[in-house]
């Protein structure tokens, strides 16, 4: 994947079953950082540092085969969490194309 | 801030019961890209109620969601209005939909469409198929420098409460009389808390992937370092005496802690920073970006008082 920008090393809780993947594929269709690929009818995890634990994969998965523990990757959120605030100004004050 | 738009089912150009369906969210700027990038064409559009928010977001929160998409089905009375059961969602709102859920519970089939509003007429015209390309999600320069202004803004307003601190303990430290001494002081301070936050807050998104490391932090520190650098050259007399050394190093460290501390809070509109991997850089970076914070201050206190 070129350009791709990946952050930290061996750390996203992205887990997969095996056995119970159906390979309908739907994870792959809704991954945004080409994390999963298929081979064989049988979905694997190529690209696990790219995996931004958005969820939705898991979300999408109709067998559960998929896990995540799923949240926004920003600073001042889980510092605003240890802060007691509940405060959620973090990606969401800033609109993306979508 | 937020520009919101009534949800519920709305009409582009003149669409008919075999009219494809696209979903997006009740917020204005998604709503209007979505009907900008499908210019001549006819197609209902199924506006969710996520309060304002974007697709993305509120996928993430889960407004964006299954129960959601399901209701507003109902409500809009889209099965008497088209006579087929596809819904073209965003891919983005995958974090808030479960398509198998949504088909059992409304009967509707959910297609995940393309990241980009401007990638649907071909998503379209291809028989609803997207490339790899369409289904990631990019961080480019253009992306990275649209979110400048926003975490500029931040920084520079906390600058402003930070800056009047080191005026008044300049004018303390130095009441001996030396009041263009204390104005030298507190005029540095304003210079390097000003550099300080154009490192971490606009060279750091602008130089994202070209900077070392792959902590937030790291990159800040970084660029930190070398603006702290800068500025002991801009202030080379000061290390003639010993309160000016004092100085300049306590702005080494200072500079340094505050351009990594913005940096690691621009994690937060990335698009590519993991919960897990945030909490992982903080653990480590948070006690060092205070600790320098401090070692700054008390240097920078000596140099004001000591001398």
């Amino acid at each position: 994947m070129m350009n791709q920008l990946i952050y930290l090393r061996d750390v996203v809780t992205l887990s997969l079953d095996q056995i119970k993947c159906v390979g309908c594929g739907t994870c792959l269709l809704v991954c945004p950082h080409a994390v999963l690929s298929l081979t064989n009818g049988k979905v694997e995890i190529a690209n696990r540092d790219a995996c931004m634990e958005c969820g939705a994969c898991a979300k999408n998965c109709p067998v559960e085969a998929l896990r995540v523990r799923s949240g926004v990757g920003c600073a001042t959120a889980v510092i605003n969490s240890m802060l007691g605030r509940k405060d959620s100004s973090c990606c969401c004050t800033i609109e993306s194309e979508n | 801030m937020h520009y919101t738009i009534e949800p519920g089912l709305y009409a582009l150009g003149k669409p008919d019961e075999h009219s494809q369906v696209l979903v997006t969210a009740n917020y204005k700027m998604s709503f209007d890209k979505l009907r900008d990038a499908l210019p001549g064409r006819n197609a209902w559009v199924l506006v969710l109620d996520t309060r304002g928010i974007n697709v993305w977001c509120a996928s993430g929160k889960g407004t964006f969601g299954t129960m959601e998409l399901v209701s507003r089905i109902k409500s809009s009375g889209l099965e008497q209005i088209v006579s087929h059961r596809e819904l073209i969602l965003p891919q983005l709102s995958g974090p808030g939909v479960a398509a198998h859920l949504v088909r059992k519970l409304s009967g509707f089939k959910v297609v995940y469409g393309p990241i980009r509003a401007t990638d649907l007429p071909t998503f379209l015209d291809d028989g609803l198929k997207a490339t790899p390309e369409m289904r990631l999600k990019t961080f480019t320069t253009l992306e990275r420098m649209v979110l400048i202004p926003m975490e500029l803004i931040e920084a520079l307003k906390a600058g402003l409460i930070i800056t009047p601190i080191f005026f008044v303990l300049a004018f303390l430290g130095n009441s001996g009389g030396a009041w263009t001494n204390a104005l030298r002081h507190g005029l540095f301070a304003s210079v390097a808390i000003l550099a300080a936050i154009l490192a971490g807050a606009v060279l750091t998104p602008l130089l994202l992937p070209w900077l070392p490391g792959r902590a937030f932090s790291v990159k800040g520190l970084t660029l930190g370092v070398l603006t702290a650098a800068g500025l002991i050259v801009f202030r080379w007399i000061g290390w003639v005496t010993w309160a000016g050394r004092l100085e300049v190093l306590a702005w080494v460290f200072l500079i340094t802690a505050i351009s990594a501390y913005l940096a690691m809070n621009f994690t937060g509109a990335s698009t590519y920073t993991s919960l897990s991997g945030v909490r992982k850089e903080m653990r480590w970076a948070l006690p060092l970006q205070i600790g320098a914070g401090i070692v700054g201050m008390i240097l920078w206190l000596g140099s004001n008082f000591i001398a």
